[in-house]
């Protein structure tokens, strides 16, 4: 097939033969490759652009902490295509579709790398500094530019096709990672009996021994030692193996969240199976066994094509049978890489020189290198890479004093593998607030003070033989068993052929070349240098945290995987101090990219946010009404006759109720039931109105306030009986004043004798306005007499309505006589279309909500969170008649005297009639003193309320103005876009200011 | 997602059936009428902000409904005690530091 598979190498399926494309061109894998070691089969190493330089980048890792190879990923059908995904982790299938990104006109010939040529420009802090002057080109010039030229990959145009999935999960031990310590530990747990989830983020469990197999694990074949425990743990019943699962983050009390991907995979994944799924795993114990990661090491050119980690060229052979090239120099810190080499030998890469910065290495390393005719070269640094889309070269040369290096030599190669040894991967500990602490002989954080029952093994613990990881895992797995009162047996696991090994942690390079010259990357997906961050610290940067802002080292979506160390150490060195005092930054969760739809799970379309419907909704609906939103509830906003505009049908509307009568669904009111002997007393301590004489039988208008003395709701409120209220409010207010209550009740007043109970839900609401109101009502209803006299405005009866038991409320939100029927919400829609039939005999009109909003307007009646916003008093709201005076005390009253709430220049509620009758004005519009030109001028207050009124011929408008009490009859402007209106204000009350139409 | 012990159900339960409802121990004055302005400003405006353990209220919204009180460490999150409302906070309860030294990001 092409000539960088090695035969004999690999766990991928020779016999099925994948296609895919990248770029647009055809390309060949096997069953079993992700598209980077399918890639790195044909050659291709150069995979994509960097983010700010533009340089030419290729894989430097083969796992999820891949930094550079982010690639497009598209599968058949809308809505599936995803940026920045890692080709290290995307597995391969039939005809799957990817493109390089950061990238124009194409990967090979990129205008954006001119970025490169500039880069002494584009230091650290570069857009702090540059983009602040002049000040008026930020908005036309600079932040065009940059978000033209910014972000990572390309958004997807179209929503999201796929479905997504949530599951809770309860055990007793949660093990994550299945390298040897998971392994071990699950091996431990499961033969015990434990109930055990046991989650890998890859396609396969293995771990380190799907890369670097040792000869024999009790005395057989890796891989046979491997499929025989796997089938032992799949045979558990008390086992639930996840691959493909990554723990994304360690929540309170032992919950983590694992993201698993069910169908990325597949060629043809199940109709209607969902991409991934979210499990919350809530585990009694969890055993973090995540191994630790290779950390690059900082030299001119680490970031061309063709360098990547030792491990990762490693894993590219055993686990993938890819060899990344034919020469390859390796240059290290770390035994780890001597034994890559030797691997890569092997198999028939030539070794062009081991390059080790130590002064010494051990002599069985020697006398392997020897033994293969690898040359090696200790206290050896490398100064520089050559080539641009792939390796061409390395200089080396004797280290001679820290920073000098002499006899410097050119060595050709394809391929440079790096090694600065391993850095724990404590990130899910670190989302529990684990302490670390610095192991100085080793450089490493390692896990310190625990917050949680979790227990860390092997490379995380800084353990770096296959041998000491198993026998971590068992150790592990034997703590979390005895928490867990269960007293587990141990078991051991025996390694042959084991490669322990260490090293030591280095800056950037010796060099000799020009500092400021050197390209060495620390962070390779935000284009981060050595020199960026000694200039950081330069510019004042002392703690890592600000380092991290000024550089955005660390910031990447790998979060700082490849580079915090790094980073941290330069700066250290930099700033003159020990490592673990200028800290480490903290790890967030999700612990590699997670996709939106895994955190949404269920929770989309229709099952975002749930539709409250009345139960008349469905007879609004099929009458061709127009609906709006108002909090969760759908409501009728207006009901256009053939040929109507939203102008022409509201008009219509409010002419139509004016003239005869109206019917509104009112479903959506509020509703709270206040019963109990003590419920006159809490309704006295509640709302500002006195209650305690009000008759049953009789209602008012309720005003609440909070303790501050601000409008909370309000609504109209009927004494039922004695020890019975039916409280209304607001419909986006409901829960709110329950809630209210129910604090003040059960916290401040727990001996009341009051029971509250949520009603909104049990009664349907119909309002009948107008003045032919009383003829269509009365043929239904039985029980009660209707007469003005027997029945006047503000009255309740308890009666019959069409046949069903009703609340029967005289009560107007419009200035016309008005009633509001309510009868168990089953029987809403019954009750309506009786209604609606008899209606027609007087020409009666359907109203939505924005109706209502005009005709209440018109009176001058106040929508609270409208006409107020939170800091507007009863007096504010000319609301003062709706306190009860002799009322020693209610939630909010003693606010209403502080000394800000009686200051004169408060804004006020006035109402607005501007000078253009036909000028309707725009809600929310700021409001200035009248023939005020000055830049910026004084903002008095705003319109809240704003309409066309059908019944004045002329628009309205109220306002919240300073001192606008006293201004009333004076003229005040509202300056919008290309003209400003002039307005005089006026009283609130614009129709019917006699209140005439409501006694009929 | 944290597991709060409901003082009344008597039983731990995600954090999700709960809400926050402010700090605990602050009782509406009996007269308001005779609070000065200065001691009513205290009553409405006035908390701690507690690094350390904080006393606070929580209710058991979707569960009971029931408001009670809980001890929560402000740094840790943790939850140290939940008791009924009206009794008192409980005495192993050492103040917490108050300062605004600011946390590690």
């Amino acid at each position: 097939m092409n000539n960088w598979r090695v035969d004999g190498k690999g766990r991928i399926n020779r016999d099925k033969r994948v296609r895919f494309t990248f770029d647009g061109v055809s390309y060949q894998g096997y069953e079993g490759d992700t598209v980077a070691s399918a890639l790195l089969a044909n050659g291709v190493h150069l995979m994509g652009r960097s983010f700010k330089y533009h340089r030419p980048r290729g894989p430097v890792t083969a796992g999820s902490e891949e930094p550079n190879a982010l690639i497009g990923t598209s599968r058949s059908g809308a809505g599936r295509f995803e940026p920045n995904t890692r080709a290290t982790v995307q597995e391969l299938y039939e005809g799957l579709t990817t493109v390089s990104q950061n990238k124009w006109p194409s990967l090979n010939f990129d205008v954006g790398a001119v970025n490169d040529k500039l880069h002494k420009l584009f230091a650290a802090g570069f857009y702090y500094k540059t983009f602040m002057w002049p000040k008026s080109f930020w908005d036309k010039v600079y932040e065009p530019v940059i978000r033209a030229s910014a972000g990572l990959g390309v958004s997807p145009t179209e929503p999201d096709a796929d479905t997504y999935a949530s599951r809770y999960l309860h055990t007793e031990l949660l093990i994550v990672g299945a390298g040897p310590s998971g392994l071990a530990a699950a091996l431990t747990a499961a033969r015990n009996g434990t109930d055990v989830v046991f989650v890998d983020e890859n396609r396969e469990l293995g771990g380190s021994l799907l890369s670097e197999a040792p000869s024999a694990i009790d005395g057989k074949s890796t891989e046979s030692w491997l499929a025989e425990t796997i089938a032992e743990l799949e045979a558990c019943d008390n086992v639930r193996i996840m691959t493909r699962a990554t723990a994304i983050g360690y929540y309170h009390e032992n919950m983590v969240g694992v993201a698993e991907k069910l169908t990325d995979h597949m060629e043809n994944p199940p109709v209607n199976a969902p991409r991934e799924r979210m499990w919350r795993i809530r585990a009694q114990e969890v055993i973090l066994a995540q191994g630790a990661l290779e950390r690059p090491l900082v030299f001119d050119g680490n970031d061309r094509p063709g360098v990547m980690m030792a491990g990762a060229a490693q894993t590219y052979l055993n686990r993938y049978g890819v060899k990344v090239g034919n020469a390859a120099v390796v240059v290290t810190s770390h035994d780890s890489a001597w034994y890559a080499a030797f691997d890569l030998a092997d198999a028939g890469v030539k070794i062009s020189a081991i390059v080790d910065v130590r002064t010494t290495v051990n002599d069985y390393l020697n006398s392997e290198a020897q033994k293969r005719g690898i040359s090696a070269k200790v206290g050896h640094s490398v100064t520089s890479v050559s080539g641009t889309k792939r390796v061409s070269g390395v200089k080396i040369g004797r280290i001679s004093g820290e920073q000098y290096v002499t006899d410097i030599i050119s060595i050709p190669c394809d391929t440079v593998l790096m090694s600065g040894g391993w850095t724990p991967s404590l990130h899910l500990f670190s989302h529990t607030k684990g302490s670390l602490h610095w192991d100085e002989e080793n450089e490493v954080f390692l896990p310190g003070e625990r917050t949680e029952r979790c227990h860390i093994a092997g490379g995380g613990r800084g353990l770096w033989s296959q041998q000491a990881a198993f026998d971590d895992g068992v150790h592990a797995a034997q703590q979390a068993l005895t928490s867990l009162g269960q007293n587990a047996p141990g078991l051991s696991v025996d390694v042959d052929g084991d490669r322990a090994g260490s090293g030591i942690v280095m800056e950037e390079l010796p060099s000799n070349d020009d500092k400021l010259a050197r390209r060495a990357f620390v962070d390779f997906q935000n284009d981060v240098t050595a020199k960026d961050i000694r200039l950081a610290v330069r510019e004042g940067m002392l703690s890592i945290e600000h380092v991290k802002r000024f550089t955005t080292n660390g910031m990447a979506t790998d979060q700082g995987k490849m580079s915090n160390m790094n980073g941290l150490k330069i700066a250290a060195n930099e700033l003159g101090r020990p490592t673990p005092k200028v800290g480490l930054t903290t790890f967030r969760p999700p612990y590699t990219p997670t996709t939106f739809g895994t955190f949404a799970g269920y929770h989309k379309d229709e099952l975002f946010e749930v539709t409250r419907k009345t139960n008349i909704d469905n007879w609004a609906e099929e009458n061709g009404a127009v609906f709006e939103p108002v909090s969760l509830w759908r409501r009728a906003w207006y009901y256009p006759k053939a040929g109507e505009d939203m102008h022409t049908a509201v008009a219509r509307e409010c002419r139509e109720t004016r003239a005869s009568v109206g019917m509104f669904d009112a479903s959506t009111l509020g509703k709270i039931e206040v019963v109990g002997p003590d419920a006159a007393e809490f309704m006295n301590r509640m709302y500002t109105n006195p209650w305690t004489k009000l008759a049953s039988g009789r209602c008012r208008y309720g005003l609440l306030l909070g303790e501050d003395g601000f409008i909370r709701d309000d609504g109209v409120i009927g004494r039922i009986s004695e020890d019975r209220f039916h409280v209304t409010t607001t419909t986006g207010g409901a829960a709110r004043v329950l809630t209210m209550m129910e604090h003040f009740l059960q916290t401040e007043w727990p001996d009341l004798d009051v029971w509250l109970t949520s009603t909104t839900e049990q009664w349907s609401t119909i309002a009948l306005n107008g003045p032919n109101a009383r003829k269509v009502l009365e043929p239904f209803v039985k029980g009660t007499d209707l007469s003005a006299e027997a029945f006047p405005h503000m009255a309740l009866r308890e009666c019959t309505v069409g046949g069903f038991e009703a609340r029967l409320f005289r009560v107007s939100f419009t200035g016309e006589l008005g009633f509001e029927v309510n009868v168990p919400s089953e029987h809403g829609r019954a009750l309506w279309e009786m209604l609606y039939q008899e209606g027609k005999k007087h020409d009666m009109c359907v109203y939505g909500t924005e109706t209502m909003h005009v005709l209440r307007a018109e009176k001058g009646f106040i929508i609270v969170g409208q006409d107020t916003d939170g800091t507007v008093t009863p007096a504010d709201a000319g609301l003062t008649w709706a306190i009860g005076k002799k009322k020693p005390d209610f939630v909010g009253k003693r606010s209403l005297t502080r000394p800000d709430m009686l200051l004169p220049n408060r804004k006020q509620l006035v109402g607005l009639l501007t000078e253009d009758p036909s000028v309707v004005l725009e809600e929310g519009a700021q409001i200035v003193e009248a023939g005020d030109t000055a830049i910026p001028a004084k903002m008095l207050g705003h319109v809240t309320s704003s309409y066309w009124s059908e019944a004045l011929g002329r628009s309205i408008a109220m306002a919240l103005i300073e001192g606008g009490f006293e201004r009333n009859g004076t003229s005040i402007d509202i300056p919008m876009p290309g003209q400003t209106h002039r307005a005089t204000v006026s009283g609130t009350v614009f129709y019917d200011p006699d209140g005439d139409r409501i006694k009929m | 997602m944290l597991l709060i012990h409901c003082p009344y159900c008597k039983e731990k339960l995600p954090e999700l059936e709960f809400e926050y409802a402010g700090q605990a121990h602050i009782a509406r004055p009996d007269n308001p009428a005779e609070q000065t302005d200065a001691e009513w400003r205290d009553y409405l405006f006035i908390r701690s902000n507690v690094r350390g353990d904080h006393a606070e209220q929580w209710r058991h919204s979707h569960g009971c409904g029931r408001y009670f009180n809980a001890l929560r460490n402000t740094v840790s999150d943790k939850f140290i005690a939940t008791y009924e409302i009206g009794q008192a906070c409980p005495t192993s309860h050492a103040e917490g530091e108050e300062n605004n030294e600011q946390l590690e990001s």
